[in-house]
């Protein structure tokens, strides 16, 4: 188990850096200026070129690579172009909207999932397994934000149960920060619930079909109890990779539902940076969500294999 | 069967519709109208007419266009450069070669193709071409990934061997015996990508990233329409449903093409 952990963990480090290198990289070939950018055209040479040494931009690129590193190791993300207060700042408050939006659609897509998959499997063949996999095929074709906007139209102009958007902020109360959350959260939820119930249905039935699952009804195992007992724990492996796999579009799906519904989450942030060319912001925060994306991954490894003892192995 | 019949239908509905956009809509879809403004569906605006009075209908068909050709290309860049790097890996198996290309390829894949997108925005403005290049990147680690694994196997068949002692090189071997085998396989995930390049140019125009205005796009159109929801939702319900519809047709296809391409699922079910 050691070895196998050090051998993802080496993995996981060379992944970050070469994802470091591609954004930064990326960010680097951006043509013009930030400080003449945010100083105007009438600014004097003298006045970009102290900006510049005061942004640190004057350094070479493997320096100013370095420093970003290191600071980000550190927590320091640079100070915004445009509204000169620290990355790391502006990061942590909308972390704590777009964070708790994806776990909550995480949780969601989980709770629906489970129990839909494993009745369609449990029922196979039946008219309850045919519409569990015609309604699952619509859920992944429909786009999140229509889904999502369709929500706002019966939910929030008709109904009037949710409003159409924003955020109060969770100092004004748990209930109506989640509140606000529910409808974003459901419509991140449905294309990745559908997605899990295909996988929980397609696993469990390959599973019901292993020669242990028949040991198990010979010993006098009825259905249910074969595949409470012995089926379903076997049939979690695939769907826990997807489950890990799913954090990473929910973070990233999050980017549009949160411009549908108005959220001051990561994703409106992006934005704004990218209309105001506050590169310092994008950069920082794709590289956030990368490493989410990474560690995520990573942590489904070692899952697996905590599930998995044959994969422990198996370098 | 049945789903293919459906799914081809659905798509080609679509495909259809883009393609005699080129030569006739029912209105001129960038005319602006001011006394058809906000006009529910009726006989003479089929679909209804938007806040510049713009023909529903016709902005769709020209939406389709938009929307296919940027999938389209992504698959197709998805498919030249993944096919490739996968044979080259499975022929190359253990080596320097294949680990880099493996490597590689899960790098791509821990970036959300949306931030893939959007670091390209940020860095070249937001364009159509733009938006097929962070589809396209994105569709390279699947293929590669596909093109492999099936190498892979096959490599080990006998006709595979018997190309070998005949004295054909490995990447002779890759494109003669390899790629032809794989076909079926590649055209089954290659209706899948399109979809999925459908719903993520949807995605990136109803953001701003996709295709600029004057060009109608659906995710744009759906953007466009959210503000007025409340007192004009046909404007955001057909361009919705003409995603879903796409999407769904090109994913029945898909699923119909693998039962028909893929003996070993036939055999299976029946």
């Amino acid at each position: 188990m050691l070895g196998y952990v050090a051998n993802r963990l080496a993995s996981l480090v060379a992944s970050l850096v070469v994802a470091s290198v591609v954004v930064f990289a990326a960010i680097e070939v951006v043509p013009g200026d930030p400080a003449s950018y945010m100083l105007g055209m009438n600014a004097t040479p003298e006045a970009v070129a102290a900006l510049r040494a005061e942004l640190g931009l004057d350094a070479g690129p493997l320096a100013r690579y370095l420093g970003w590193v290191g600071g980000m190791l550190t927590g320091d993300f640079g100070v915004s172009y445009t509204y000169r207060t620290p990355v790391s700042g502006m990061v942590a408050d909308r972390l704590q909207v777009s964070l708790p939006l994806a776990l909550y659609a995480l949780a969601l897509s989980t709770a629906i999932a489970f129990p839909v998959g494993i009745w369609a499997a449990a029922r196979r063949g039946t008219a309850v397994d045919a519409g569990v996999m015609g309604a699952t095929q619509l859920g992944v074709a429909v786009p999140n934000f229509w889904f999502a906007m369709l929500l706002v139209l019966v939910f929030a102009v008709n109904l009037r149960w949710f409003s159409a958007g924003g955020f109060p902020g969770w100092n004004a109360g748990v209930w109506p920060a989640l509140k606000a959350l529910t409808l974003p959260a459901i419509a991140l939820a449905l294309p990745q619930a559908s997605i899990l119930a295909r996988v929980m249905r397609s696993s469990l039935l390959d599973t019901l079909g292993e020669d242990f699952v028949r040991t198990a009804r010979a010993k006098g195992l009825t259905r249910g109890q074969a595949l409470r007992r012995h089926a379903l724990r076997n049939a979690l492996i695939p769907v826990l990779t997807i489950i890990g796999l799913q954090f990473s579009f929910l973070l990233a799906g999050a980017i549009i539902i949160e411009n549908v519904f108005f959220l001051p989450g990561l994703g409106r942030l992006v934005f704004q940076a990218i209309s105001a060319r506050d590169l310092v912001v994008v950069e920082s925060v794709v590289m956030l969500l990368v490493f989410a994306v990474i560690v995520v991954n990573f942590a489904v490894d070692l899952a697996y294999a905590a599930v998995d003892p044959r994969l422990r192995r198996r370098v | 069967m049945r789903s293919l019949w459906i799914g081809g239908a659905l798509a080609g509905a679509f495909a259809l519709a883009a393609l005699v956009s080129f030569v006739w809509t029912p209105w001129d879809p960038a005319a602006i109208d001011i006394a058809a403004k906000l006009r529910p569906p009726s006989a003479t605006h089929w679909l209804g007419a938007d806040h510049f009075g713009r023909d529903v209908f016709s902005m769709m068909m020209v939406g389709a266009r938009v929307s296919i050709a940027v999938a389209l290309v992504a698959v197709g860049i998805g498919m030249g450069l993944g096919v490739p790097l996968g044979l080259a890996a499975a022929a190359a198996r253990g080596s320097l070669l294949d680990e880099a290309i493996m490597r590689g390829n899960d790098l791509v894949f821990a970036f959300p193709a949306l931030l893939i997108a959007i670091m390209i925005t940020a860095v070249f403005g937001p364009s159509a071409v733009n938006a097929i290049i962070a589809i396209g990147i994105f569709n390279v680690p699947v293929f590669a990934r596909l093109a492999r694994g099936g190498a892979l196997a096959l490599w080990q068949r006998e006709f595979v061997l018997a190309a070998r002692v005949a004295g054909k090189g490995r990447a002779r071997i890759s494109v003669e015996h390899v790629l032809p085998n794989l076909a079926s396989l590649l055209i089954v995930q290659g209706t899948i990508q399109f979809s999925l390049g459908v719903l993520a140019e949807a995605g990136l125009s109803y953001v701003g990233l996709g295709a600029q205005p004057p060009t109608p796009s659906w995710g744009r159109m759906l953007a466009e329409s959210q503000t007025m929801i409340s007192f004009a939702p046909w404007l955001a319900i057909f361009p919705g449903l003409a995603i879903v519809l796409t999407v769904l047709g090109l994913n029945l296809m898909g699923d119909g093409l693998r039962d028909l391409l893929d003996p070993r699922v036939r055999r299976a079910r029946a």
